[in-house]
């Protein structure tokens, strides 16, 4: 009946048990709490079901934010074992259950926590900043959104019923194969990132369309914003790269179900094959991942430098040629594989290569600065922070991409220092960035500087505290992913040390939850009134805060490269605005529904419970059938009602 | 309209839905170009495994050429046949042409599908499953992932033959022709490469 799932996949250990019950509070709490204040229909209408841009994007962010704190809360763990477990004594993890914490820490960092902060603020800006008035197929986003949410959910739901992968955040076979992984944790894995894979593949082919099809009049593609180029480019990278995912861990899952040999190590399987694919995609991810933040800093460092970028144009070919580049370095993550010197030579090269365009970038942003009257607001604190991170993490790149000095650091703790310099430097110090700069856009009222501020500091001082020792202890040797050190080694006041930089983090981490919540209680001291809090340039700033519903009454007509800045201190014609009906997407629970319906089909081929497999496959079909079946997907708002809602925001 | 489909100048203000189909169309392009990518990554696991026979038997001695020749005509016919209907639906707006061409299509699609079904049970018989080796599982995946594209389609293919019972010949109806055409030729080209770098170079 329910095939391999059993009472015994329930959680046995003190601290798993723990997690479960607090889930099971915090969920049964807000639950309460919608009844409490009978929320429940105004949730379902208003953001359940929404197709807007806007409310998608803010619930991307408050996903990536739960899981930043469960992943977060992974780093803890994995920090305090490797400090308590040295010499006689083991810490406090069994082995297997750090392995799980590890693997679970990679998986939620990328596609739970950088995945969804890149979709929520590219949704958020994005139509906004081409003179949109919503994406290109607002279904699919709202499905996107939840094929995100419930692979999410069935990564948390592994906590509680059954196991994760032991296996690393990749899970390179064999040991991910059926043989040596037998549980449902590579399963659990598996299915989470193709539910979640499919919906990022579909917000690809989603954005790439609006980018192209649904900038308003006059803007060129030399003219967009800086952010929509990335985004272009990281769309472009998304739509090239999931196919190559899902079709890998489509063979891995044929592997472990079917039995075929795809990456076993007999029946002449081959191992290194996966590894190959899965860095075709795990590749370009990284750079799908920085892309749009490259953008953010653009935004943000010409806004507060009080000047327009330098090197636009500079700007746009280094950011193209890094989304070529980013396929042509993949087996720089496996020297030791021995493909030879002269493959090994290749991939070296190319690797060293892709630090010029990222150079070219760099300069652009420190030469926006020179001569700017630069302010200093949290955003830009995040973009002055991230030159400086981001460099050395790029310089230990180049480091590494030689192949000589890579066989001797492969796999330490100085290439987790590196990737953690990159991604925290790089990619969340971004997305931070974006979240404080585009809030006011999207809520009405400005987040607390002077928390966000201290924020900023504890997370770059602990940044620096957690990661510099990492570097040095991979100098001395020290592998990634041990569970338990000997006393010998000498490592284990290093580890203190970055134990020490995770708290800072940590207080990081609470000034911004604080944050949110003063903003929220003094909001009314903090209103953006004006639609434009920072001065900005580009048309996002032109509509109100928060925009109403369709964004522009009036799709806005572009001239140049910063339209509203030639608005607001060129001569701007005044006429009198002309309001015409609008079609605006309705809104529609069936994105929900189906990804609904795929996580429940996910479960069921995890615990191999058949008669569940069937049904929930045929619901994801007859879902489809009917969407497609059905024809009044839009409505007109008349001109009329326009003009009343545009007459009470001025 | 058909002409502007490509052309995001024709993108008017307040005038999203008749651009609706534009977009779809130039949306399933590019999730036809990350279906490619799809198959190219299973097409590559293949070149690698093709000789990993594990001393199980290799393409030289499974394949019965005339069988997958005739296979290839079908599903090239089936191609062909849709091709007439999209003429029709763009054309000549001749309705019940349309899906009588729709069903021609439909019945060799569903033959081709047969054939293979066809010709996967012969292979399990004899013992040759996808478990026997690293070749196989690469076979019986690139040909099945197609094999399952095209069953797809013919689910799509009732339901766009429902529609245009419905509704006749309109411009959504017109566009879902459209999409389900580009989806239709593009398995009929992936075929083609399933025969070439499978079939016929796995003969010689």
């Amino acid at each position: 009946m329910f095939g391999n799932l059993t009472l015994s996949a329930l959680p046995h250990e003190p601290i798993t048990v723990g997690a479960g019950i607090f889930m099971a509070i915090a969920g049964s709490s807000i639950i309460g709490l919608l009844f409490y204040f009978k929320r429940w229909r105004w949730l379902w209408a208003e953001w359940l079901t929404s197709v807007d841009h806007k409310k998608i994007g803010v619930m991307y962010i408050i996903l990536a934010f739960v899981m930043l704190l469960r992943g977060f809360s992974d780093a803890v763990m994995m920090r305090l074992q490797q400090i308590l477990s040295v010499g006689d004594s083991v810490g406090y993890l069994p082995p297997e259950h750090y392995d799980q914490i590890f693997t679970a820490h990679g998986v939620i960092m990328i596609f739970f926590v950088a995945m969804p902060l890149m979709f929520g603020l590219i949704n958020l800006a994005v139509p906004l900043q081409i003179g949109a008035r919503d994406v290109a197929f607002p279904f699919l986003n709202s499905m996107s959104l939840w094929l995100t949410v419930f692979g999410a959910m069935l990564v948390n739901l592994s906590l509680v019923v059954g196991e994760f992968a032991a296996t690393g955040w990749l899970a390179y076979p064999p040991l991910s194969g059926i043989v040596y992984s037998p549980g449902v944790g590579v399963d659990y894995y598996i299915w989470a990132l193709q539910i979640a894979g499919v919906g990022s593949l579909i917000s690809g082919i989603n954005f790439f369309v609006t980018i192209l099809m649904m900038r308003c009049k006059g803007m060129t593609l030399m003219r967009m914003p800086v952010f929509v180029w990335t985004v272009l480019a990281s769309m472009t990278l998304v739509i090239i790269s999931f196919p190559i995912l899902t079709a890998t861990l489509g063979m891995l899952s044929l592997d472990r179900l079917l039995g075929m040999h795809f990456f076993t190590s007999d029946f002449g399987g081959n191992a290194m094959m996966y590894v190959n694919l899965i860095w075709a995609w795990g590749h370009p991810e990284v750079y799908i991942l920085v892309l749009p933040a490259f953008g953010i800093f653009s935004e943000v460092v010409s806004v507060f430098s009080r000047k327009k970028l330098f090197g636009y144009t500079s700007m746009i070919y280094a950011t193209v040629a890094i989304t070529f580049l980013s396929f042509v370095v993949w087996v720089h993550h496996f020297f030791t594989m021995g493909a030879g010197a002269n493959v090994n030579a290749f991939f070296g090269i190319m690797t060293m290569i892709i630090a010029i365009p990222t150079g070219v970038k760099v300069f652009n942003w420190l030469f926006t600065m020179f001569r700017g009257r630069i302010v200093f607001a949290s955003p830009m604190l995040w973009m002055i922070g991230f030159i400086f991170t981001f460099t050395i993490g790029g310089m230990t790149g180049v480091l590494l991409s030689v192949p000589a000095a890579d066989f001797q650091l492969h796999n330490s703790l100085f290439l987790v220092a590196h990737f953690h310099n990159t991604i925290i430097g790089g990619v969340v110090f971004g997305y931070f960035a974006g979240i404080t700069y585009w809030f006011s856009k999207i809520f009405g009222f400005k987040l607390n500087e002077r928390l966000g501020k201290a924020a900023f500091w504890h997370w770059i001082v602990g940044f620096f505290v957690a990661f510099v020792p990492l570097y040095i202890l991979g100098l001395m040797g020290m592998t990634r992913r041990i569970s338990h050190i000997d006393e010998s080694t000498g490592w284990q006041t290093l580890l203190i040390v970055a134990g020490i930089g995770v708290v800072i983090i940590g207080i990081g981490v609470l000034l911004q939850i604080l944050q949110m919540i003063v903003s929220i209680r003094d909001r009314k001291h903090n209103m953006d009134t004006t639609g434009d809090p920072w001065d900005g340039r580009t048309l996002e700033w032109s509509t109100s805060s928060p925009p109403p519903f369709y964004n522009f009454a009036i799709i806005p007509t572009v001239h140049g490269r910063h339209p509203f800045w030639d608005t607001k201190y060129g001569e701007s014609e005044q006429v009198a605005p002309h309001y015409e009906d609008i079609e605006m997407p309705s809104n529609t629970p069936m994105g929900l529904y189906i990804a609904f319906a795929s996580v429940v089909f996910g479960f069921a081929i995890v615990w191999h419970i058949v008669w569940l497999v069937v049904l929930a496959f045929a619901a994801i079909l007859a879902l489809l059938i009917a969407r497609s079946l059905d024809y009044n997907t839009e409505y007109v708002v008349k001109a009329e009602t326009i003009a009343k809602i545009e007459a009470k925001r001025k | 309209m058909k002409e502007e489909t490509l052309n995001h100048n024709s993108f008017r203000p307040g005038r999203e839905s008749a651009d609706g189909e534009a977009k779809a169309i130039f949306g399933f392009w590019v999730y036809i170009m990350s279906d490619t990518l799809l198959f190219a990554a299973i097409f590559a696991t293949h070149a690698v495994l093709h000789n990993n026979t594990f001393d199980g038997p290799s393409a030289k001695e499974l394949v019965n050429m005339t069988f997958v020749l005739t296979e290839t005509l079908v599903l090239l016919a089936s191609s062909f046949a849709f091709g007439i209907a999209s003429t029709y639906a763009h054309h000549h707006n001749k309705k019940n042409i349309v899906l009588v061409w729709i069903s021609v299509t439909f019945l060799l699609g569903a033959a081709f599908i047969g054939m293979e079904m066809t010709e996967f049970a012969k292979l399990f018989q004899e013992g040759n499953s996808w478990q026997r080796s690293g070749f196989l599982s690469g076979f019986f995946t690139l040909i099945g992932t197609h094999g399952l594209h095209v069953t797809a389609g013919l689910i799509w293919m009732v339901s766009v033959f429902a529609q245009v019972l419905k509704y006749g010949l309109t411009d959504r109806t017109i566009g879902r022709i459209s999409t389900l055409g580009l989806f239709w030729h593009f398995l009929y080209i992936v075929w083609i490469f399933i025969f070439t770098l499978v079939y016929l170079m796995g003969v010689i």
